[in-house]
């Protein structure tokens, strides 16, 4: 449906994103995850045709993005982050413009202004002025736009910032409720919102993309462990001394130090390995209280953490040794 | 096409729905109205006058005393409003980040300078519009050239449609309103008066001048004569910066 190859965008001297390549079938939900000026939006807006790429080709549906501008216009819907609306006009009104200018022939306008606002649950706000619209309803109102003349793809840049919790989940639901048919992609900081939403993510960073899987197996792919949290009533050093002797234990590290008898232990395990058994025997067997084992998942947001930040790393090491060089 | 009419309807609605073309109108018309009044007055003052005196009630008209100066401050008062007209066209879009909206959106971006530019047009036509009571307020109470009236308001209308053509294209550069304003105006006004340099610049210079100068191209539909240099230039000027206009959103594609 989306083929990405080797997209470069440069403004002047700073490159936005350099050679990014990625695709992104039918029916797919896929989201864009990176800290803010990773180059997102600037995907984002090559795919949707506000900005042509300095090289490299985006084909949507076969078409190239460049030459046929005005055909993959109506394919896609989008929704740019802050939602940009006309704060001045009626929901009416504006949803109005917006099937005219999508080119909705004008025996169906009504009938797909009305389908796309009982999608997102605008109807009771149509005579309102746009700039009286809660924050939500707003959103939902970028969402409607973006819906209008039912394109196939759908992408939306942040669609859950600024939000509460609330909404938030509205919002989410709303995207997986219509993405049943279209493809969808769609931008966050947010992880726990695109590992909920998305089949598939691609972590992108100072304009590269650094990974890109399901979030499950970016999870278990990580070559991050597993961790366990161990409470118990004895003493904090042999306890350590303990729990680190056992084997497939990689490491033991204080979190709540020695009090009222009591310390809690993060035990991280090789890959592979589950030590819990052993773990709980073994405290039971010095006769100490085993008073909670928990274990504790990788998120993706570890992952993110972990791809994002080494990169950085690598930088800093890079920039540590040149100024070595100068000095 | 079907664009250029939603974005044609958008801006329309967009001025009536605001007070923006309330003001402008009743600006232009007030002033307008007053300059009217004044001239008709005079006339009638001049007209007692010359009621004693038959050797200048011959030069005495509606058209030289009425017509020609009303035509001429209309065209002053104009070269203020028009700026004020064209201001938000585009700025406000790029400050509010509707832009990127509209530019992702199915119609093309000549399609979106032109539904811009003539809906500002269509203002300028009903602001003008309303002064043609004047016409029947003059009718009442004399004759006048028609001919040369119509030439006037033809010069009028070109006018308006390259200041608003000028201002498009400025409201396109800038996100800030009042710069918009301000540029357009001050751009509008240095066509205007060109020309008073041209007595001093030099024969070749002069000429070149004088070319460019709007003041010297109303002046001739003011006297009733329709040339074609005159309506080119009109419209060769409107032309242009409409498409400097679509450059320049081209351009801030590129710049993103």
């Amino acid at each position: 449906m989306i083929e990405v190859t080797g997209l470069t965008k440069q403004y002047g001297n700073l490159t936005a994103i350099k050679d990014v390549s990625f695709s992104v079938n039918a029916g797919e939900i896929v989201g864009f995850l990176g800290p803010n000026g990773a180059g997102k939006t600037t995907t984002m807006r090559i795919l949707t045709c506000f900005t042509p790429a300095t090289s490299g080709t985006v084909r949507i549906s076969g078409m190239d993005v460049s030459e046929d501008s005005m055909s993959v216009r109506s394919k896609i819907g989008y929704l740019p982050e802050n939602v940009p609306l006309y704060n001045w006009m009626r929901v009416s009104g504006y949803l109005e413009f917006v099937t005219r200018v999508k080119g909705v022939a004008s025996s169906v306008r009504h009938d797909e202004i009305d389908r796309v606002s009982s999608i997102v649950g605008i109807q009771d706000v149509q005579t309102k002025l746009i700039r009286w619209l809660s924050k939500g309803y707003r959103q939902r109102l970028g969402l409607a736009q973006a819906l209008i003349g039912d394109p196939p793809i759908i992408v939306l840049d942040e669609p859950t910032i600024g939000l509460d919790p609330r909404q938030i989940r509205e919002i989410r639901n709303l995207i997986k409720s219509f993405a049943l048919n279209k493809t969808v992609i769609l931008s966050s900081h947010i992880l726990p919102e695109v590992s909920q939403i998305c089949s598939r993510v691609i972590i992108i960073n100072k304009g590269a993309i650094v990974a890109e899987d399901t979030p499950e197996n970016l999870i278990t792919g990580s070559g991050k462990a597993a961790r366990v949290q161990v409470t118990l009533r004895g003493p904090e050093h042999e306890s350590k001394q303990l729990l680190s002797s056992l084997k497939g234990v990689s490491s033991v590290k204080t979190i709540n130090p020695f009090h009222d008898g009591m310390v809690t232990l993060n035990v991280e395990m090789d890959r592979g390995h589950d030590v819990r058994a052993q773990l709980a025997r073994s405290v039971i067997e010095k006769d100490w209280d085993l008073l909670e084992l928990k274990s504790i998942d990788v998120s993706l947001e570890d992952v993110f953490i972990d791809l994002v930040t080494e990169e950085s790393n690598d930088i800093q090491i890079r920039e540590n040794s040149v100024e070595k060089e100068v000095a | 096409m079907s664009g250029l009419v939603a974005i044609f309807r958008k801006e329309m609605n967009n001025f009536f729905v605001s007070p923006i073309a309330y003001t402008v109108i009743a600006c232009f018309l007030v002033i307008a109205g007053f300059f009217f009044w004044a001239n008709l007055s005079l006339l009638s003052l001049v007209s007692l006058q010359a009621a004693n005196d038959p050797s200048i009630s011959g030069r005495i008209n509606l058209t030289d005393v009425v017509i020609r100066p009303l035509i001429q401050n209309m065209s002053i008062v104009l070269l203020f409003l028009i700026p004020l007209l064209t201001m938000r066209l585009f700025s406000e879009e790029r400050k509010s980040g509707t832009i990127e909206l509209l530019l992702t959106y199915p119609v093309n971006d000549l399609g979106i300078v032109l539904g811009k530019f003539l809906a500002a047009v269509c203002v300028f036509l009903i602001m003008m519009g309303c002064t043609l009571s004047f016409a029947l307020i003059m009718l009442t109470i004399g004759s006048f050239d028609i001919g040369v009236f119509l030439s006037s308001y033809l010069g009028l209308i070109l006018m308006g449609a390259s200041f608003i053509a000028l201002g498009v294209f400025i409201s396109s550069v800038t996100e800030n309103q009042i710069v918009a304003a301000a540029a357009s105006f001050g751009a509008a006004l240095m066509f205007w008066i060109i020309s008073w340099t041209s007595s001093f610049t030099g024969q070749t210079m002069g000429a070149i001048i004088r070319q460019a100068s709007i003041i010297e191209r109303l002046d001739s539909f003011l006297k009733g004569v329709i040339t074609l240099s005159d309506v080119t230039y009109f419209v060769f000027f409107t032309a242009f910066f409409l498409f400097l206009s679509f450059r320049s959103i081209e351009t801030q594609r590129w710049r993103g």
